[in-house]
């Protein structure tokens, strides 16, 4: 292990490429904003290699560790670190900002170096949030991660931005200052540090964790977000540029689930396992209800939204089942859906920059115009309904064989996804891509070009090589996820 | 009967800022109208020379003076700092606002001296009269000052409220005041506070006493449901004026709660912690909720600044040095998140327009993308959002509420900030996704720019490393109250 600082390399180096863009790039030199940006987030992304080819399989204790005294007064840390559950987020996120760099290069009209400002600085924030190993520290990151969104969505967004920006923003504030007080209790618990990795020791009496669990839930059920607590992200979504919703559905979401991860189940074993059945059930509700609701979405964007809930319904039902393989499978879940969501969110931007509207009513027989663009399209709905050969079958196969060890009916319930999720997504493929031409909008559009073909060519190659090859996805996992199942099967009271 | 000179040295800052002030008053006698700014730079230069008889005079130490009328110890010194730099940020802001308005006269500075002046007696004060000589002396100027701009029938209705409401508090607290005295037989803040623990007063009377104090400092503070003539005041002052009520009066308001509750009321704990508690829900609850519901930006900002004092009195109420420190820890941050704001609104205000409407801002981003960032800074601040200052006075305040066995009472205040964040949201809705009504750019004066960038860089700052803040005033209140 070297002695560089990649860890906040990789959260400070996108923060500073955007303020510099901010600072050069100003509104008429276009040019130099674009360049600017993505040789930041390419240098941001090159930083975060060494965590993946420096990270050690064999250990489930935190590496790349930095620790230095933040506010002593309160004895908050700059603590980070990564194990096998953030390590993939850290490289998820670098790597998405790329895509989302490149995805808004010349589609974004206004206030462009504002724009690129705003996804560089949250892609800094995320990698903290996944990084930090002080509640406080935390915190900041998954709050301030909040401010770039909210003007993404609010100032670039559609119709009813502003009323999905202020939906997205107070949602979210809801849950996480419960989880502000949740932390300054346990702050004083543990005798006076903020440090999560002592939170995770820390003995708790029962009525008090399971209170703890709510304040973690409400804040991190919301991120997810599982039902009955979603209606925030289909409006976010649809409102959203299309760089906001790739960031929002591949990395954002999995905030949420990083955080059941590294808070409830360790922190509140006890309570966790005394309320898995609401959580499981909040699962299968997610899954299978809102898996319905996707089927009659008319608006390609909210489709795709309703699927994200269902599919992280997946991820939640894997957590909470509390064994190894469903835990597991809900990470490789995670991953895959940040390439495919991210992928689905791409390819329906490149729809409406050409058509500027999503509603699948307005399209039919692209793949004519567009056979390109037609293929990856196919290609990304087949992983998003966990066709087997793509990442998408991965986590899905993994969680159902999970769910059947601790009950069938859940595997049951789980599986109607693989006939939902194909559903909705082969449905809308077959009204959007094939068929005649169904207008003269259609007859006139143009195929993607060499820039829209590069970022899908690079995501169809991942979801591929995810699909057949899982194994280094899994190897790096699997002592952080053993060690995981043993903190939350042992009592804390 | 021998006459013994006190020892002056404790008070220097005071007595320089008094021989200015009267330099000032003759000086401007003979300053002509045209070059005003002479008065004003002497102003500043007083300011300057206050600030360094308050960091060079500094010991570390607690020493009293005028018989035990006078005190100065680390937390004066502290918060007379925080005065100072809060009214020359003031009058460096208001300076071209009030050139348009024929407010730059040399009765505007003399009456913020004054006041100030009034704030630092009320700082250092040891003694009931003391304290009451100061809270007139800023009272009485706050209310010229307010009424400053006499053809304004909005700035003299402002004026009477104030006036009103201030000599019916400052009777509330005076009649507590006698009660006090009635029942310790002493004036001094130390005195009474041993008095009281010595247990030879009569219950009854003290706490009678207590309410008529606490509903008179209330009513200083500007808490619920002492609240009345915050909105009127803010909304009809002129911003150069409202600037200065929101900023170094709240200073000395906290310092007057720490002398009396923490010092000479200090055995009384339990008695006014509970009366707190009512006080600080309330101002959280009506403050956030009635923001909500403002159009003029000035009285969004006055239910705010309610609120934004009961979550104060969060830290005050906890009763441990470690919520006096978060309590003083919150009134800088605060002062520091004020001046931003009604600084960058004066900056909106042209010749003949008053920036005070919601929409004023809108579309601030089109016009000046930097100072619609500052605001965007000050507005997450006040929130309570990271990054930035007023996160960690949350933070700080919610512990020690905490620590104090209070959860209940954290968790309320987490859901009210919920709600607070609403309307803090709003403002950043207005400036970055409306329209914007005019399209020029804002225009300001090579040294406002300047200390707008680095108030907002403060609060940046200090929302990043906020340790220096924090152990600044953790050594003045160890210092004063148990050293």
């Amino acid at each position: 292990m070297t002695a560089y600082p990649f860890l906040s390399l990789s959260i400070w180096l996108p923060i500073l490429a955007g303020v510099l863009v901010l600072v050069l790039g100003g509104e008429k030199n276009l040019c130099r904003t674009r360049w600017l940006s993505l040789l930041g987030a390419l240098v941001s992304f090159a930083v975060t290699l060494p965590l993946y080819l420096g990270f050690s399989n064999a250990t489930a204790t935190m590496q790349f560790v930095e620790m230095a005294p933040w506010i002593p007064s309160f004895n908050i840390n700059y603590h980070l670190g990564i194990d096998g559950i953030s390590l993939w987020f850290v490289l998820l996120n670098s790597f998405m900002t790329i895509l989302v760099v490149i995805a808004g290069w010349v589609v974004i009209e206004r206030r462009l170096s504002q724009y690129m400002a705003a996804f560089l600085i949250m892609s800094g924030l995320i990698n903290g949030v996944f990084a930090a190993l002080d509640a406080i520290l935390f915190y900041v990151y998954f709050e301030a991660m909040l401010i770039p969104m909210y003007l993404i969505i609010g100032v670039w967004g559609g119709p009813r931005r502003v009323y999905a920006a202020i939906k997205f923003f107070l949602y979210t504030l809801l849950g996480s200052l419960l989880m502000l007080a949740a932390f300054i209790y346990l702050y004083f618990e543990a005798g006076g540090s903020f440090d999560i990795l002592r939170f995770q020791m820390l003995p708790l009496p029962l009525t008090v964790q399971i209170l703890i669990f709510i304040a973690f839930f409400l804040s991190f059920a919301v991120k997810v977000p599982m039902w009955p607590v979603h209606t925030w992200l289909p409006d976010a979504h649809v409102e959203a540029p299309t760089g906001g919703s790739v960031i929002l559905a591949a990395i954002t979401l999995k905030i949420g689930a990083y955080g059941f991860l590294r808070f409830n189940l360790p922190i509140t074993p006890d309570a966790s396992h005394a309320l898995s059945g609401i959580m499981i059930a909040l699962s299968l509700i997610a899954v299978v209800y809102i898996g319905l609701v996707a089927l009659v979405q008319n608006d390609m964007k909210k489709l795709v939204a309703y699927s994200s809930i269902s599919h992280m319904g997946f991820v939640t039902l894997g957590i909470f089942m509390f064994n190894a393989m469903g835990l597991e499978g809900g990470l490789m879940q995670m991953i895959s859906h940040g390439f495919v969501s991210g992928a689905m969110f791409l390819c329906i931007g490149v729809l409406y920059d050409r058509m500027h509207t999503r509603q699948i009513a307005d399209y039919g027989g692209v793949v004519n115009t567009m056979p390109i663009f037609a293929s990856f399209f196919m290609l990304f709905a087949m992983a998003n309904a966990g066709l087997p050969g793509t990442s998408g079958f991965i986590g899905e196969f993994i969680v159902t064989l999970a769910a059947v060890q601790v009950n069938f009916w859940y595997a049951l319930l789980a599986a109607t996804t693989l006939i939902l999720g194909a559903a909705y997504t082969l449905w809308m493929i077959k009204r959007v891509v094939f068929g005649a031409v169904a207008n003269h909008h259609v007859a006139e559009l143009k195929d993607i070009n060499g820039r829209e073909t590069l970022f899908l060519a690079i995501l169809a190659v991942l979801v591929l090589a995810m699909g057949l090859y899982p194994k280094p996805f899994t190897d790096t996992m699997h002592a952080s996820v053993m060690q995981l199942i043993g903190q939350v099967s042992t009592s804390k009271y | 009967m021998t006459f013994a000179t006190p020892n002056l040295v404790p008070a220097y800052p005071e007595i320089f800022l008094l021989v200015a002030l009267g330099a000032i008053l003759l000086f401007d006698l003979f300053v002509a109208e045209t070059s005003r700014f002479l008065t004003y730079a002497y102003t500043q230069l007083a300011l300057l020379a206050t600030a360094g008889f308050l960091v060079l005079g500094a010991t570390g130490s607690v020493l009293t003076t005028f018989n035990g009328m006078f005190i100065d110890d680390p937390m004066a010194r502290t918060l007379k700092l925080v005065g100072v730099v809060a009214v020359a940020l003031t009058l460096a802001y208001s300076r071209a606002y009030n050139q348009q308005r024929g407010l730059y006269r040399g009765e505007f500075y003399a009456l913020i001296l004054f006041a100030l002046l009034g704030i630092m007696v009320m700082i250092s004060a040891n003694h009931f009269l003391t304290l009451y000589l100061g809270l007139e002396l800023l009272s009485l100027s706050l209310c010229a000052l307010i009424a400053l701009q006499r053809d304004s029938a909005r700035a003299t209705e402002a004026a009477m409220k104030y006036f009103v409401l201030a000599a019916l508090a400052s009777g509330l607290l005076l009649y507590g005041m006698s009660m006090l005295y009635g029942a310790t037989g002493s004036l001094n803040l130390g005195l009474v506070a041993n008095a009281i623990s010595s247990g030879a007063a009569d219950p009854a009377i003290l706490v009678f006493g207590l309410v008529f104090v606490v509903a008179g400092l209330a009513f200083k503070l500007g808490v619920v449901p002492f609240h009345m003539w915050v909105p009127d005041v803010y909304e009809g002052s002129p911003t150069a004026v409202t600037l200065f009520v929101s900023t170094a009066p709240k200073v000395a308001a906290f310092a007057f709660f720490m002398r009396m509750l923490g010092g000479a009321l200090s055995p009384m704990v339990a008695d006014w912690q509970s009366m707190l508690v009512i006080v600080a829900m309330l101002s959280m609850l009506v403050g956030n909720v009635t923001a909500i519901a403002q159009t003029n930006i000035k009285r969004m900002l006055a239910y705010s600044t309610i609120s934004h004092m009961g979550f104060l009195l969060l830290g005050i109420l906890s009763g441990s040095v470690g919520g006096f420190a978060a309590a003083m820890f919150y009134v800088v941050a605060y002062v520091l998140m004020s001046l931003g704001g009604f600084g960058l609104i004066l900056l909106l205000s042209r010749d003949g327009f008053e920036a005070d409407q919601l929409e004023d801002l809108k579309g601030l981003n089109k016009r000046s993308p930097w100072y619609a960032f500052m605001m965007l800074l000050i507005m997450i601040s006040m929130a309570g959002v990271p990054v930035s200052v007023g996160f960690f006075a949350k933070l700080a305040v919610l512990s020690a509420v905490l620590d104090a066995g209070m959860t209940w009472l954290v968790v309320y205040a987490v859901l009210m900030s919920l709600i607070g964040a609403f309307y803090y949201l709003r403002v950043i809705k207005i400036m970055y996704m409306d329209e914007p009504l005019q399209t020029e750019p804002l225009v300001a004066e090579t040294d406002h720019r300047i200390l707008m960038v680095l108030n907002a860089m403060a609060i940046l700052l200090l929302g990043v490393l906020p340790q220096p803040l924090f152990d600044l005033c953790t050594i003045s209140i160890t210092h004063s109250f148990h050293g």
